[in-house]
């Protein structure tokens, strides 16, 4: 078990996301960043369908209250254990009583944290990922305890690894989008020409992107959307849809994110550029 | 059995989007339902491939795979020319309570003065016709119902709601549904439905499927406390009608 003393700006539990519930309106959720969430699960050589914590932009206070291993990959959050800074990247043991604690906001945007078995919360619909009204809260709130398996004693194959700068990357890769034929000659242009901004309106559901496209007038029926899609309102602006974003929607797709570019977007906060590049 | 000029576009590395006529048809939904079931038992393993419709389109979406859209796109429309109106699965009209008692209906007078008509004349209205489930999307357990009656057509409000409440029955432009959970929303609120439509301590969350139809019928404040009551404690008394079986 461990105590969250405090949960920070927004941490949750997350997984590799709910399947076969999209048909009653339910988003597939887990982890923003895949990549840096199945890092964690395979230093600690647990099961790629384990839960870790999505810890978003400032850290929690975690107590530990058995013994396990643990690692920190993602976003860095500058991490320290009972008080000493420990590396990113590294599977570090964690005794009965330790305090886990997060400094500054180096790099990335969301961190993840992995427990040696994963973290046991409660699995609904085949998921451990939070999202509400599916889980009763979307994050963790102060003062939630979480159990997680004792282990005492474990030898990595890996203890460590390097990692490329998370924050060099900001080209995102894409495809063509079921309506991408209503952009004119221009807007494609424009789309692929010049980067876009971060807009302040981020989260688990949906990017917004300050700059805008022209306006348009294409009235489309409500359609599948899946996470990584890129919909453009009549107003031109861009709204690309995240693992929490609702199923269906009324705005045409005109691109859609490859797996790694959601990843790599996941990464990325307000005033943060991108750009566009079809593969 | 009807069949139409379908075609499929790529979306993303994961999925594919099938596209029917751009048309809000019964016949057509039907036709979507009829590919899916034909899919689904002879095709496509469910445990990999989530299948979502909405009106006109229907997406098929792997857990894992990268999909080679040439090929697939080749093989649907071979699939598709193999179903067979047999696979189609029974669709239910399910009769769903709503109390438009000006409590729950906070825009109920509103709406009335913009239809020129008596409250009671719009809950008729609401209440006389039956409504066909064309999509599940935008949160879990939202019903985007086709076949409002033309008089109560009434546009989005200017300014939307931070919080709807959970069950608030509503009316915006050709549509009516129910806010499935406390959430923002822009929709006239003229009821509120006091039965789950989406619970996940149940083994199916969600009772309504795409292609079942929808008729509402007005309670009493008292008979929504009882329901209330009634799915506070698991009772499950929802009138079910089987159509088109």
């Amino acid at each position: 078990m461990l105590r969250v003393a405090k949960s920070g700006f927004f941490t949750s539990i997350q997984d590799k996301g709910r399947f076969g519930y999209r048909n009653m309106g339910v988003p597939v959720s887990g982890a923003m960043d895949q990549h840096a969430a199945s890092l964690a699960n395979a230093l600690l050589e647990n099961s790629e369908d384990d839960a870790v914590m999505e810890i978003t932009m400032s850290g929690p206070i975690l107590e530990f209250f058995n013994s396990t291993y643990i690692t920190i990959t993602g976003a860095n959050l500058s991490p320290s254990l009972n008080g000493e800074e420990i590396e990113m990247h590294s599977v570090h043991k964690v005794l009965e009583g330790d305090k886990l604690t997060f400094g500054s906001h180096i790099d990335g945007l969301r961190g993840y944290l992995g427990v040696k078995g994963g973290l046991l919360t409660d699995c609904i619909l085949n998921s451990r990922s939070f999202y509400k009204p599916v889980t009763p809260s979307a994050r963790l709130n102060d003062g939630v305890e979480i159990p997680y398996q004792e282990v005492s004693s474990f030898e990595p194959k890996i203890t460590h690894i390097t990692t490329e700068n998370i924050d060099k990357v900001s080209l995102l890769k894409v495809s063509r989008g079921p309506e991408y034929d209503i952009l004119s000659e221009k807007e494609q242009t424009d789309l692929f020409g010049k980067p876009f901004t971060i807009a302040k309106e981020n989260n688990r559901m949906a990017y917004q992107l300050e700059q805008i496209l022209d306006t348009h007038t294409h009235s489309m029926l409500t359609s599948a959307t899946i996470p990584g899609t890129v919909q453009i309102t009549p107003a031109g602006k861009i709204i690309i849809l995240m693992r929490d974003g609702q199923t269906t929607g009324g705005y045409p797709r005109i691109l859609q994110l490859s797996d790694e570019a959601i990843n790599v977007l996941a990464q990325k906060t307000f005033g943060d550029e991108i750009s566009f590049q079809l593969s | 059995m009807n069949s139409y000029p379908i075609h499929s576009k790529p979306f993303g590395e994961h999925a594919i989007l099938i596209e029917w006529p751009n048309e809000i048809e019964r016949a057509i939904l039907d036709d979507i339902l009829i590919f899916i079931e034909h899919l689904k038992s002879t095709r496509l393993k469910e445990s990999s491939w989530e299948m979502v419709p909405a009106y006109n389109s229907l997406a098929l979406i792997n857990r894992k795979q990268k999909i080679n859209h040439a090929s697939l796109s080749k093989e649907l429309i071979s699939w598709y020319k193999e179903r067979s109106e047999v696979a189609k699965k029974p669709s239910y009209l399910w009769k769903l309570p709503v109390c438009y008692d000006l409590e729950f209906g906070i825009d109920l007078e509103e709406v009335a003065k913009i239809k020129g008509k008596t409250i009671e004349q719009i809950v008729t209205l609401h209440t006389s016709s039956s409504y066909t489930v064309f999509g599940i999307g935008f949160l879990p357990g939202f019903m985007y119902l086709g076949g409002l009656p033309k008089d109560l057509e009434t546009p989005r409000k200017a300014v939307p709601r931070l919080h709807v409440e959970k069950g608030g029955v509503g009316l915006a432009g050709k549509q009516t549904g129910i806010y499935p959970q406390d959430s923002p929303g822009g929709w006239n609120i003229i009821g509120n439905c006091p039965v789950p439509i989406f619970d996940t301590s149940k083994e199916n969350p969600c009772f309504v499927n795409v292609g079942d139809s929808i008729q509402f019928y007005s309670i009493t404040k008292a008979q929504y406390d009882l329901h209330i009551i009634q799915a506070e404690v698991g009772l499950d008394l929802i009138k079910k009608i089987t159509i088109n079986a």
